[in-house]
């Protein structure tokens, strides 16, 4: 019988399947950051109990520390400082590793997960954090839980849920060179809407999909969170070995031949039956960006600002309507014609090397334009230090963005960086809610190439122009 | 946990899509690390025209007369998506809010819903439409019943539905389990799983 990459997962990890239709699933590793984390760490003690497998669990500062060089505990949100200690306190006590705000990898928890090994190849990570579904890019089983399951995971080295239907979108032809990972996800969520993977295990495939290099890859399955998916997920193929093979915590050199044995069989059996599945076709794709307060809300940037009023759904309609007044846009205007105040890379959908070699490669000689106010904050301390070797840092500089310390910083408001009300920015990051990016501030999601390109002209546009 | 029981309440519509758990909880309102606290940040960002003085939106549904006391919310489709917050169910929860129904939710805030005692009721949009219908003229005086065990919800003597529910979900709520002692029954299982897949999978185990 031919399986599914997610059914060999879910297979691997099945520790018990109940009568009401839940399974219990082993949970390999569990990462925890001081927004969310430091909960659950609390409400295990609380109720006397403690984490089973302390080498399992993994801790990260990343959402509320600031990104301004010469950091410390202080953050812009009052508040914020009692996250980062009870964070620190919790970790102690729990006796599990913690990348604290002067450790050389300390970062955003989706992009160290990988980038230490500590998601491997078919294993299954959780964190309370909806973007966990990233990690499906190297082939992880990951998805993001509530603080109350992080106390059960970390409780008893499993979850209990039910399994998921599967989808696959496979996407055939081949990506324009100004076209993106970033634009792939964005344009499948435009045409299926936010809901369109709903509830769905979805494995990105095709041939588009296999060009795509590791880090690529992540950055596709971090948006099927916006899908409305279960996860992400993406076949191991020799790129994932080669990624995950030679990082701190990947299996020791006894064990590592064993191991990429079992991660070559991480892929769907050639006729593996799915409950549903996708074609998009990848010629079609433009960059794409978004003009509303929802994902979907995407459009080619050769597009123009939609309509309401030929809108028959009602709720669709009010929504639009809303979106337009948030947004402060006019309708049937080119998207070209939006003029940006502010330019943001970063978050765990675009802040890896890949991401800011792409942009410093367009940057390089080009200036910010004048009225933009232009902010890059690289994904994790080891990232930053990468890209300072390559220079890159300087080029980012000498064209007019800020150079920051690594975080979540700009992509939501906890922290409370923001670029401040009615401001319009031109955004790596994953959501373009209402408020996100701060109380009033309006976000535009783009690739970190649209970012650069429109951070240059002011106006949004895309690289190739 | 406390079990879930049989209630009548006031509904409030809030008929958006895709209401996302930043705007249920924004980031700015969790302030502490704690599960309270939270219901004065209840969607913050529109139940207050400005939401630092804390000045009233008059407008907004909750804040109106004839929705006070609010116990269930009728909301549009793929309500609590976005980040995994649990929070953003503390706050309804501390607010007063047993019960959310909308045509659908966003898989991680259901999931907190449950832990947390709070029934999230999918509805097709005709009859959510029908069920507000048929309380709006008085909220106050047309109040939802809300049965988990029958899974029905009723404004009685004008509107019926039967919903859908998971059956995992509903033995949780009904008996107020704690899954992770429920998970304890199985400890054994969990050992033995893990005694092989040491053996399959040694890399995994550090």
């Amino acid at each position: 019988m031919t399986r599914t990459l997610f059914e060999k997962l879910w297979e691997i990890h099945e520790v018990a399947l109940f009568d009401n239709g839940e399974s219990l699933i082993r949970i390999d590793r569990v990462f925890l950051h001081e927004r969310t984390g430091s909960i659950a760490l609390q409400g295990l003690e609380e109720k006397g109990r403690s984490v089973a497998n302390p080498k399992h669990v993994f801790c990260t500062m990343d959402h509320i520390v600031d990104t301004k060089p010469g950091r410390s505990d202080s953050t812009q949100m009052p508040s914020g400082k009692d996250f980062i200690t009870a964070t620190r306190n919790s970790a102690r006590r729990a006796d599990i590793e913690l990348f604290d705000l002067d450790s050389q990898f300390q970062g955003i928890v989706h992009v160290i997960s990988p980038e230490l090994g500590i998601a491997l190849p078919g294993s299954t990570v959780v964190c309370p954090d909806s973007h966990t579904c990233t990690l499906g890019g190297i082939g992880a089983l990951a998805w993001g839980i509530g603080s109350s399951e992080a106390e059960h995971a970390m409780a008893t080295n499993t979850l209990r849920v039910k399994k998921p239907k599967t989808l696959r979108v496979n996407f055939e032809g081949a990506l324009a060179p100004s076209v993106t990972a970033k634009d792939m996800i964005l344009h499948l969520i435009s045409c299926f809407g936010s809901d369109g993977g709903a509830g769905c295990a979805c494995e990105f495939a095709g041939p588009a999909v296999r060009e795509l290099s590791i880090e690529e890859r992540m950055t596709l399955c971090n948006m099927a969170v916006e899908f409305s998916a279960f996860t992400g997920l993406v076949a191991v193929d020799e790129k994932t070995i080669e990624y995950s093979s030679n990082r701190k915590f990947s299996p020791k050199a006894h064990l590592i031949a064993a191991a990429i044995d079992h991660w070559r069989s991480l892929k769907s059996d050639e006729n593996a039956v799915f409950d549903n599945e996708i074609t998009i076709c990848c010629n079609d794709i433009k960059p794409t960006v978004t003009w509303g307060t929802s994902p979907q809300h995407a459009l080619s940037i050769d597009a123009f600002i939609p309509s309401p009023l030929h809108i028959e759904n009602a709720e669709t309609k009010e929504s639009w309507s809303r979106a337009l007044d948030y947004m402060d846009l006019m309708p049937e205007t080119p998207i070209t014609s939006i003029k940006i105040d502010c330019a943001f890379i970063g978050s765990c959908t675009n802040s890896r090397i890949g991401d800011l070699r792409k942009a410093a490669a367009f940057l390089r000689g080009k200036k910010v334009s004048p009225w933009v106010k232009a902010v890059c904050v690289p994904g994790s301390t080891q990232v930053k230090k990468e890209a300072e070797k390559e220079g890159l840092d300087e080029v980012f500089t000498a064209a007019g963005f800020e150079w920051r310390e690594s975080g979540c910083s700009m992509c939501f408001y906890a922290g409370g960086e923001t670029f401040g009300p009615n401001k319009r920015v031109i955004s790596t990051t994953n959501r373009n809610f209402e408020g996100r990016q701060g109380p009033g501030t309006r976000t535009h999601l783009a690739s970190p190439l649209t970012v650069v390109a429109s951070a240059c002209s002011g106006y949004i546009c895309s690289a190739e122009n | 946990m406390e079990p879930f029981k049989t209630f009548r309440g006031v509904g409030a519509p809030l008929l958006r899509e895709n209401i996302d758990t930043d705007a249920i909880i924004p980031s700015r309102e969790m302030q502490k690390v704690a599960k309270s606290g939270l219901s004065a940040g209840l969607f913050a960002g529109w139940r207050y025209k400005d939401p630092i003085s804390r000045q009233i939106n008059p407008e907004f549904v909750l804040n109106k007369t004839d929705y006070q006391n609010t116990q269930i919310i009728l909301a549009g489709k793929n309500f609590g998506c976005g980040s995994s917050r649990e929070h953003a169910v503390w706050a309804l929860k501390e607010f007063g809010i047993k019960a959310v129904i909308a045509p659908s939710f966003g898989r991680i805030f259901l999931g907190n819903c449950i832990r947390n005692c709070i029934l999230p009721i999918s509805l097709p949009g005709d009859q959510l439409k029908e069920l507000i219908s048929a309380t709006e003229i008085d909220p106050q005086k047309f109040l939802i019943q809300v049965d988990l065990l029958s899974q029905c919800i009723e404004v009685v003597g004008l509107v019926k539905f039967n919903f859908e529910f998971d059956q995992a979900s509903k033995e949780i709520l009904l008996e107020g389990l704690d899954p992770i002692s429920l998970t304890e029954r199985s400890s054994r299982e969990i050992i033995n799983f893990e005694e092989l897949d040491r053996e399959n999978r040694p890399w995994i185990y550090l």
